[in-house]
């Protein structure tokens, strides 16, 4: 009964989508309030409707109702609570279902909080919202239906792929899509702004919070997504450049480089034709990483979905999206002309070169991930485009971009100096040179990549520090000054800091834990201890043990460095029944230093087990950086001058902007 | 990966009733010749797992990953140098094994492109600066008399600003 009163529910919000997207559209043309008005209430009840679907699906797999196919071929009774609720969108309809709540969810929050939006461009923006809602609903109930039931109905369900049951990978799917989707409301805004021909500074603080929400929920997602692959995948890999980390990451591109590019916007009204391109590739980019996934065309840890069908059914999707948004944009765009002018060397210049080398890194992980698809289609050639050809072609692009975002927040608006800047990084610099002499003799044996490659990693966070010491005039003006302007200074600016300075620390997470990483394969015996950098580990044998829904056999380690006992680590392989699959599960002990892995295989046969180790320096660092960036979006987010929905505070912001803009144009 | 997961699972969906899966955990046991080992691992560096997605079979805790491993050290304990054990595996598997896509004519284009999208934007970057007007210009040029008059007007006569 709950199934059908979901399936019930998507059939009656598909219909309310198709009003959302029709009649405000034609009203907000025609200047008919009524049907203006008509947006808000509209978006509240798909909203209802889909959070019902969401609901009963919800409660079919919580009590384990195997009546209902996808619960029974993803669920089974005996799996833990946790993995009865993400085995909700760990399969392809279920995750469908979890892309549209959000997206549901998203037009609920800007029927509202968008109080202070100018009620057509509301409108406008809602049924542009409906029209996405439309096409994913009627993709669900056509071709993904996740009520179908199945009759007559099985004593248990075929269970959760273990590699799934994982904290870890319960959190990063919806994390993910709230990134993707949350770039919907980017590609709302940038459509409705298109169709009323008209992108100001207001237009870009409107979107820019939504930006930087969706891209903070996307980081986190890709953070956690690579977190699970660094401790459950393999051996300790956290990114492979598989064609779905990219479907994640090229969006994540595209959005990093709208968020600095909406800021040329918002302060300057520069850059608005680009901005608003940029905010329809990266929602584009969002969906073909869905399409990539969902279709099946890629086959990965990822692609649930191998029916060809659902595939055309996206693929048309995809075309109409983009090619309609982007005829729209070149019937529109000429139209709007850029306002404030700046030299190539000033802080708009530097986020241009932002956007000049993000796109461009973009456009190489576009290329890469489909080539492979596009010379299988045209020649039946098959190749394989791996990590070795990204990192030739990434790499080198993501080196000046990362020079210039400790120098970008140096510069001046309009027109800067750029060896003024860089005098006022002295000691960033200083710090710089430091590292470089430092990693130098420490590691004067290590791949000497490595040695400009950690003193990028000091320059960024250095610089990032130095600027916000500039910021608060440390040590120029009496110490309360000083933290008088602590508490003054606007979020947004310690939210740059945050960011840069956590991407500062990935890259010092990446360049130590690849050239430093000590590695040991070792046959031992119980008794028997193999040294692995400057840890010794002990094997103490190896006991079977049972687990909720597996069984597996644990090893024990002592690990021991100068002949003192550090940790006791305990990895085991276990073996799932439900679906019958053995999955390895390395123990992980995280020092100040880096992490020690610890991973138990085979036995013998003769008493002995084959044993994998490493010592990887520093690699907590990559998501303590990303979780630096996240902080960092989060807190500039809190920024009052990003607070949608406070209209007594408008006027007053009104005017300071219009202040402020005027200054700046003058 | 998921490739690996669900040949596995099929494999054992149609083994099940008749035997009970085993325990295949694909830990590996290395050369004991540390040079020939150093050697082998470079080359498993180099080859893509057949049923994972972008991992090399030196990452790659897959079954056939750990068969393929086992292969190289079986040619590198023969006594075949890098280039014809890796050759061993190509002409078996095909260019597809190879996780740095061989340069010739198919891919010139993947090969090429990041190249030439530098350059593309660019070049449309510095006409763009180009085309438009100067700001440097526009801040030196000196005002004309009316705008002179405006400015004065706006800043409100003789109020020092």
């Amino acid at each position: 009964m709950t199934a059908e009163l979901g399936h019930y529910a998507l059939v009656l919000a598909l219909s309310v989508a198709l009003v959302q997207a029709t009649i405000p559209l034609l009203g907000a043309w025609r200047g008919d309030s009524g049907w203006i008005g008509l947006a808000r209430p509209a978006a509240l009840v798909q909203c209802v409707l889909v959070m019902t679907a969401f609901g009963a699906l919800m409660y079919a797999y919580l009590t384990s109702d195997f009546s209902v196919l996808n619960v029974a071929a993803n669920s089974h009774s005996a799996k833990p609570l946790l993995y009865k609720i993400s085995g909700v969108w760990g399969n392809h309809e279920g995750s469908l279902l979890l892309w549209l709540l959000i997206l549901v969810l998203f037009g609920a929050a800007v029927a509202v909080f968008g109080g202070n939006l100018p009620a057509p461009f509301r409108a406008r923006v809602l049924a542009v919202q409906a029209m996405i809602a439309v096409g994913f609903l009627t993709f669900v109930l056509f071709t993904s239906n996740p009520f179908e039931r199945l009759l007559p109905a099985p004593i248990d369900g075929r269970g959760l792929n273990p590699l799934l049951q994982d904290p870890g990978l319960a959190f990063h799917p919806p994390f993910l899509y709230l990134g993707y989707v949350g770039f919907s409301m980017a590609f709302s805004f940038a459509v409705a702004a298109l169709i009323e021909g008209r992108v100001d500074a207001a237009w870009a603080r409107w979107v820019r919070p939504w930006t930087l929400a969706a891209w903070c929920f996307l980081t986190l997602g890709i953070a956690l997504g690579s977190w699970w692959a660094y401790y459950e995948l393999g051996w300790g890999g956290w990114w492979f450049w598989d064609p779905v980390e990219n479907a994640s990451f090229m969006p994540w591109l595209a959005g990093t480089a709208l968020l600095h590019s909406s800021i040329v916007v918002e302060k300057r009204d520069s850059l608005k034709n680009w901005t608003v391109l940029l905010a329809i590739l990266t929602f584009s980019l969002s969906l073909l990483g869905t399409f990539l996934v969902r279709s099946g065309v890629l086959t990965s840890v990822h692609a649930f979905a191998t029916d060809p069908a659902r595939g055309v059914f996206i693929l048309a999707f995809l075309i109409v999206v983009i090619a309609g948004s982007l005829t729209l944009y070149a019937v529109r765009a000429p139209a709007m002309k850029g306002g404030g002018l700046f030299s190539p060397v000033s802080r708009e210049g530097g986020l241009v070169l932002n956007n000049l080398l993000l796109a461009t890194a973009c456009a190489t992980v576009l290329l890469g991930t489909l080539y492979p698809l596009f010379l299988d289609a045209v020649t039946g050639e098959k190749i394989t485009v791996g990590p070795p050809f990204f990192n030739m072609t990434f790499g080198p692009l993501m080196v000046p971009l990362l020079i210039a975002m400790a120098v970008g927040p140096m510069l001046p608006w309009k027109r800067g100096d750029l060896l003024g800047a860089l005098q006022r990084l002295k000691f960033a610099i200083a710090a710089t040179v430091a590292a470089l002499l430092l990693t130098l003799v420490l590691a004067f044996d290590g791949p000497w990549l490595a040695i400009p490659g950690m003193a990028l990693g000091v320059w960024i966070i250095a610089a990032a520090l130095e600027e916000a010491a500039h910021r608060l005039r440390l040590f120029r003006v009496p110490i309360g000054e000083s933290m008088r302007r602590l508490l003054r200074s606007p979020r947004a600016a310690w939210g740059t800091t945050f960011a840069h300075a956590g991407a500062g620390m990935v890259i010092i997470g990446i360049v130590a834990s690849t050239a430093w990483q000590v590695e040991k394969l070792q046959v031992l015996r119980k008794g028997e201890s193999v040294a692995v950098g400057a840890y010794a580990f002990k094997f103490e044998g190896a006991t079977p043990v049972a687990g909720p829904n597996y069984a597996a056999v644990r090893g024990t380690f002592r690990v021991s460095r100068n002949g003192m006992e550090v940790a006791i680590m305990q990895p085991e392989s276990r073996n799932y029944q439900d679906p019958p699959m053995d999955t390895t599960e390395a123990a992980i002990r995280t020092g100040w230093g880096g992490d020690l892995y610890a991973v138990i295989g085979d036995p013998t046969g003769d008493g002995s087990w084959s044993t994998r180790f490493y010592n990887k320096p520093m690699i907590h660092w990559i998501w303590m950086g990303a979780l630096f960036m996240v902080f960092g979006g989060l807190f500039s987010l809190s920024d009052r001058r990003h607070r949608v929905g406070a209209p007594a505070r408008r006027d007053v912001l009104a005017k300071a902007a219009k202040t402020a803009a005027s200054m700046a144009g003058k | 990966m998921l490739m690996a997961v669900l040949r596995s699972l099929l494999l054992a969906l149609c083994l099940l009733g008749s035997v009970a899966p085993a325990w295949s955990i694909a830990v590996d046991t290395p050369l004991d010749d540390p040079v020939l080992e150093a050697r082998a691992r470079a080359i498993h560096k180099q080859l893509r797992c057949l049923v994972c997605q972008n991992q090399s079979i030196e990452d790659s805790n897959a079954t056939l990953a750990r068969d393929l491993r086992v292969l190289v050290r079986e040619r590198i304990t023969a006594g075949d140098s890098d280039d014809a054990a890796l050759s061993f595996i190509v002409d078996r598997y095909g260019d597809w094994v190879l996780l740095q896509p061989p340069v010739k004519s198919g891919t010139m284009v993947l090969w090429l492109g990041p190249a030439l999208f530098l350059i593309l934007a660019i070049v449309s970057i510095a006409v763009w600066y180009r085309r438009r007007p100067s700001p440097v210009v526009a801040a030196t040029t000196p005002l004309s008399a009316d705008e002179q008059a405006r400015l004065k007007a706006l800043l409100g006569d003789g109020d020092p600003v």
